[in-house]
């Protein structure tokens, strides 16, 4: 009895011992990371490196804030992302319905087609989509990348949300019919806010992945003032080589959003996952 | 449109109706019309941002494409793809690229599926060791990019201090992205930390499907932990095992982002990847039509190389259970 005890406990041990080893090489570049953007210009190429800074100071998060454009670039990045959200999912949940609960003919092709685009590597279309905004005018514009970033990433909605809307049950639409309430009204007051959770999960995919989009926006955007976070913070770096500390700070600024959006994540997932009360 | 045969299985068309419906329009011309009109915004711009562009695409390759406004793109057919097939500095990107692939897919499987082992069990801080794990999977990977310069530069780099004057197994600092087979290093080192914890995640759902029942089953025949686990998990996990494969592979081949940030394919085009070398033809060079050969020639490696994939875990899967 006791010899198996101890043995349990002796592989809880090793369980930690490797685990922490690991969260230690993966949290090791990061904690590198906030440290020299904290700290002062003249030791940031101090050797041997320290990881914990022996005079830090927030010097490079108010001067990347303030004199090199990130607060500028922080709102471009929330305007773009923000509206691209907004778009995807209105017109994906809009699109998810319509395959989800209406008949037609030609629907499977329609269906087949956002499929097929969910495969398309993104970079294979850069070319065509780079003549495509030349040609619309939307080269060079900060609200000209949101239909490009809205038509990439609806596909995934789509398909995301067409399998939720398929799990409501038809009897609360039929009720709702009976009520006289249209098409339009179901959609809006009967699937949308019992699909919530499957909502939540579309806007933050979209949201994270259009606050991250680096090359296509490093390809259509030339104005310095235009510039979103990813490229802000690429471009800048290329410009000041080793101006290590400010080059971090903007990017611990481009961070926070992110693991505020998927900390909040894992909660809704959480709350997605036990909703499902539907199905009784 | 005026067929009058009742539609089955959609909530339109049951018998529960209003008779206030108009006789013109049968029930399935309605339906139609109201799924059309929820479709067609979304499918619209779809249709002009991805299907438009991936036609196009094609084209483009088969033209000696001009930029410039007024400016005749010749069809050229095939020459774009008979010079890719010449053209050296392509063939090392390829060659880059199935190195970076065969650096970090096995890896990232290995660790992961390790990782996802360790924290399949009820475990305190359990949650906590998953989100940092997952951590790097969602920071930008410019950000990232930028982080491992810094960890491999030459002069005052971490990764040099720890090789040089800790573990004293090199001499002098190296010049980590300055030549091929070591950037090579640098950008798979990354790859992997990113990666990860991907895989982890997706294993450890795979995980936490087993049946508990097999496993209590298995220790009461005498079976230890890691008997269990080979007979009893892996079996389940064979199926993520090679999604999970399949996907990074696709990943592997199409990686950028990485590359253009920390040697931009350089020097003298030594680190190439397929996408920094189509991105610099077609933005550097402004040749569109070469740029979007090489694209076409990447994605058609990218689904052989996974068709076979598929074709092969299918295979091997039969003559197992056969």
């Amino acid at each position: 009895m006791i010899a198996g005890a101890r043995r349990r406990h002796g592989v809880a041990a090793v369980r930690y011992a490797l685990l922490i080893a690991a969260a230690v090489v993966l949290a090791l570049p990061f904690g590198y990371m906030l440290s020299t953007s904290l700290k002062s210009h003249t030791l940031l190429l101090e050797y041997p490196p320290r990881l914990i800074p022996s005079h830090p100071t927030v010097d490079n998060y108010v001067q990347a804030w303030s004199a090199n454009n990130f607060g500028r670039y922080f709102l471009n990045s929330s305007f773009v992302a923000v509206a691209t959200t907004a778009g995807t999912v209105l017109l994906a949940s809009m699109m998810a319905y319509g395959f989800a609960r209406f008949r037609f003919p030609g629907k499977g092709v329609l269906f087949g087609m956002v499929i097929v685009g969910l495969t398309i590597p993104t970079m294979l279309l850069i070319i065509p989509q780079f003549l495509l905004a030349k040609n619309l005018g939307l080269l060079d514009s900060l609200p000209g990348l949101i239909p490009f970033y809205v038509g990439t990433q609806v596909a995934f909605s789509t398909f995301l949300l067409r399998a939720f809307f398929e799990q409501i049950p038809g009897e609360l639409d039929e009720a709702m019919t009976i009520d006289g309430g249209g098409a339009w009204r179901r959609y809006w007051n009967l699937a949308v806010p019992l699909s919530r959770p499957a909502l939540a999960t579309c806007a933050i995919f979209t949201f994270l992945g259009s606050w991250d989009e680096f090359v296509w926006a490093l390809t259509v955007i030339n104005d310095e003032s235009k510039r979103t976070l990813p490229i802000g913070i690429a471009l800048f770096h290329g410009q000041h080589g080793t101006s290590w500390g400010l080059v971090f700070a903007a990017s611990l600024i481009a961070v926070v959003p992110v693991i505020v959006v998927y900390v909040v994540f894992q909660r809704h997932l959480v709350t997605g996952l036990t909703s499902g009360a539907l199905k009784s | 449109m005026t067929t009058t045969t009742p539609a089955l299985g959609s909530v339109e068309h049951t018998p529960v109706r209003g008779p206030s419906r108009r006789p013109a329009l049968s029930a399935r011309g309605r339906a139609a019309i109201a799924g059309l009109t929820f479709i067609v915004p979304g499918f619209a711009l779809y249709a002009l941002i991805i299907g438009y562009p991936a036609v196009q695409a094609l084209l483009i390759s088969l033209r000696d494409y001009k930029i410039t406004p007024g400016a005749v793109s010749p069809w050229i057919g095939l020459d774009n793809y008979v010079r890719a097939f010449h053209d050296p500095v392509l063939g090392r990107a390829f060659v880059n690229a199935a190195v970076y692939m065969l650096a970090t897919v096995p890896t990232q499987m290995l660790i992961g599926l390790g990782l996802a082992v360790l924290l399949d069990t009820a475990l305190p801080g359990r949650t906590l060791f998953r989100v940092l794990f997952y951590l790097p999977v969602v920071t930008s990977w410019v950000i990232v990019s930028l982080l491992f310069q810094y960890l491999f530069a030459t002069d005052h780099g971490v990764v040099n201090w720890f090789l040089v004057d800790v573990l004293h197994v090199v001499g002098h600092p190296v010049n980590w992205l300055g030549q091929r087979w070591t950037a090579m290093v640098a950008i798979s080192a990354l790859g992997v930390w990113k990666g990860v914890g991907w895989s982890m995640l997706i294993f450890l759902a795979a995980l936490t499907g087993v049946p508990k029942e097999l496993h209590e089953a298995a220790a009461l025949d005498g079976a230890g932990a890691g008997r269990r686990f080979r007979h009893v998990s892996l079996p389940f996990l064979r199926g993520t095992a090679v999604t999970v494969l399949i996907l990074l592979v696709i990943g592997g081949f199409n990686v950028f982002t990485s590359v253009l940030l920390m040697t931009d394919g350089g020097p003298l085009d030594q680190t190439q990847v397929p996408l920094t070398y189509m991105y610099k033809q077609a933005f550097s060079y402004l040749d569109f039509g070469y740029g979007s050969a090489i694209s076409f020639l990447l994605t058609g490696l990218v689904l052989v190389v996974s068709g076979l994939q598929y074709w092969l875990a299918r295979r091997t899967a039969d003559g197992g259970a056969a």
